[in-house]
């Protein structure tokens, strides 16, 4: 069994994004880079998957970004996968498009029976990178993969996977609206994940000693996109308006008066 | 020599074990403080995530990487919020054992430091006693040569870890009175004659807990003695210099996030119609702070290149846990001033860093025992 798993390079969500002054991005300077929290929730579950299940297993790590994502590729090495490709890029904001395309590459040539990412990536939240890589692969999806129990379950403590494998097919549970969907998809299929499937692993130290060890092979994005180019830009990007500050008021005759009169909202 | 070498696998090693500490510890870190004890499997936990073996070699179990990666980790852990674990884990990896990897026996490292580094048995150290704290040259306990035994008798207190270890770094009389007679030695502590106090209460780190030892008859093997007869005070007067590198990166780290908290408050509180930050008098407090903030940890970092060079790094240790523990003092009092009543409270983490950071100035040596060493290193 292999499974591909891909990692996104992103900002670090404990520091404050500061926007350039002409809009066209944010600043760099003093920013630090993670994997994105979902997918680091696909390393996690990529893992489990392998060791849950008998015979040769591989997890290989994928991430399309700039030079310094090796970091971030490191990091899935550190907690466990086995080998890593790296398809270098001049930035990690890529147009999705693109960055499907290299996956496609990549994923063809790898030919994993399970592809598992993050639902989406913090940094522009577009969401769309799961799905397009299933209709260009023509696999089943099985998207915003969760699990029924808890997170603080001794279920999941004890590292069992929430994807099930069985005669030949994949269990992925789903949260709807109003409950759960239980969907059984063919192999080989890609799912996305959700932030209650599990709680990822630490790179423990002696996991960030093997990661030292393992391979990261580099393709560049060139090589894995051909003559596709850039479909979607980014014109310009703005900080949402400051909230104003708030008013007490004393009474509700003086509240509806003002959501009538001043707010206009009833 | 370039400041705070650190690589980008330390960088890793760091967000590890940042993650680890806000996401696993702190959220239980009054629960422990309450109960006046955290759950053993900790232990076993930060044995996993290869804490207790940084510096060790792989063969006994450690990582064998430089001290930076030490660094990180002791700098880091202050994002648990609790000291008193924090303590205990770090003597567990950094007080109590780096002697047995120094001068200890193959046999030694065996049978004591490796269990040590997977967290299987949980390590002590033992040299302060109810009439003797920091003159250590007079210490009490003896150790007395019956064959191919000690005869252990007498009390050490304030033992960190003293109520679960499973052995102690002892340090014990085997000869004449003053320094000369002084050795080190491995003490299981299911050694019949053996026996623990109550845990005794603190001020701060009221997680960890905190033994008076009583030794009657106790007899250990010879071949469990550290290093040579009687030189157990030039042992802990050169060996021991880790806990106290260690003491003054928390002192550093600990500031530097009481100093965020108190900050990111000042932000949000208002007085007199503005945030307490808009006023000229905190500003310039807070800059102070953290401009002498950053001299300890340059002073610190400048300490930890020559401890992981292997240099002699006594004078550059003492003066380094000197000055950061010491502005630990200031920046605890100056952030519970900052923070007005609401700080008195517990409902902010401030008290109990004010609790905590309090330890600093008195373990592993007090500031004043540090102004001697270093006296004594420029040859007053």
């Amino acid at each position: 069994m292999k499974i591909l798993v891909i990692v996104k390079r992103v900002e670090d969500p404990e520091i404050k994004i500061k926007l350039k002054a002409d809009g066209s991005g944010i600043e760099t300077e003093q920013m630090k880079y993670v994997v994105c929290p979902f997918h680091e929730i696909a390393v996690e579950e990529a893992l489990r998957v392998r060791d849950a299940s008998g015979g040769e297993n591989e997890v290989v790590a994928l991430c399309v970004g700039p030079e310094d994502a090796t970091q971030q590729l490191r990091t899935a090495l550190a907690m466990g996968a086995d080998r890593a490709i790296h398809v270098v890029a001049a930035t990690s904001a890529l147009d999705p498009t693109l960055e499907a395309i290299a996956c496609e590459k990549v994923i063809r040539e790898e030919s994993p029976e399970i592809v598992i990412l993050g639902k989406q990536a913090i940094d522009d939240d577009l969401g769309v990178l799961g799905g397009m890589l299933a209709e260009r692969l023509g696999m089943s999806q099985g998207t915003f993969a969760s699990k029924e129990i808890s997170l603080d379950s001794d279920e999941e403590k004890s590292k069992i996977p929430a994807l099930k494998i069985e005669g030949g097919r994949l269990t992925v549970v789903r949260e709807v609206d109003g409950g759960i969907e239980t969907l059984s998809l063919s192999l080989p299929a890609l799912v996305t994940t959700e932030l209650r499937l599990n709680m990822p692993r630490y790179a423990s130290l002696p996991g960030i000693m093997k990661a030292k060890k393992k391979e990261i092979r580099t393709i560049q994005l060139s090589d894995a996109i051909g003559d596709a180019t850039m479909q979607l830009k980014v014109i310009k990007l703005e900080a949402p308006p400051k909230r104003q500050a708030g008013m007490i008021v004393p009474d509700v005759a003086t509240l509806v008066s003002k959501l009538r009169n001043e707010a206009k909202v009833i | 020599m370039t400041l705070a070498p650190f690589t980008s696998d330390h960088e890793m090693f760091r967000k590890t074990v940042r993650d680890f500490c806000v996401k696993e510890l702190a959220p239980y870190s009054r629960e422990w403080d309450e109960a006046g004890i955290f759950p053993r499997e900790l232990f076993k936990r930060f044995a996993d995530m290869g804490f207790f073996g940084i510096h060790y070699p792989e063969t006994l179990g450690g990582s064998g990487l430089d001290y930076w990666y030490t660094a990180a980790y002791v700098e880091e852990l202050a994002h648990c919020r609790n000291a008193g674990m924090a303590m205990a884990m770090l003597v567990q990896g950094e007080m109590a054992t780096p002697i047995i990897h120094e001068i200890g026996t193959d046999a030694q490292k065996r049978e004591f430091l490796m269990p040590a580094i997977s967290g299987t048995r949980i390590a002590a150290l033992g040299v302060t006693e109810p009439d003797v704290g920091s003159d250590v040259a007079n210490l009490k306990t003896t150790a007395r040569r019956v064959g191919d035994d000690y005869v252990i008798n007498g009390s050490k207190t304030y033992i960190t870890n003293g109520t679960r270890a499973d052995f102690i770094t002892l340090a014990v009389r085997t000869g004449e009175e003053g320094y000369g007679g002084i050795s080190l030695v491995l003490f299981p502590t299911d050694t019949k004659g053996f026996s623990v106090g109550k845990s005794l209460k603190k001020l701060g780190n009221c997680s960890s807990d905190t033994g008076l030892l009583f030794f009657d008859n106790c007899r250990i093997p010879v071949h469990y003695r550290l290093g040579e007869e009687n030189q157990g005070f030039y042992h802990i007067m050169t060996n021991f210099q880790g806990e106290r590198l260690v003491a003054a990166l928390c002192a550093v780290s600990g500031s530097q996030l009481l100093w965020d908290d108190t900050v990111a408050f000042c932000k949000e509180r208002k007085a007199f119609g503005r945030p307490v930050i808009g006023f000229q008098v905190w500003r310039h407090k807070f800059v102070e702070l953290l401009s002498q903030i950053e001299a300890a940890r340059q002073l610190t970092y400048m300490a930890v290149d020559k401890h992981n060079r292997r240099e002699n790094a006594l004078q550059e240790i003492s003066m380094a846990k000197l000055v950061a523990c010491d502005l630990a003092q200031k920046v605890a009092y100056d952030c519970m001033q900052a923070h007005g009543g609401a700080g008195y409270m517990d409902e902010y983490d401030v008290s109990r860093a004010f609790r905590d950071l309090r330890l600093l100035t008195i373990g592993g040596g007090t500031s004043e025992i540090m102004k001697e060493i270093i006296s004594k290193c420029i040859g007053f």
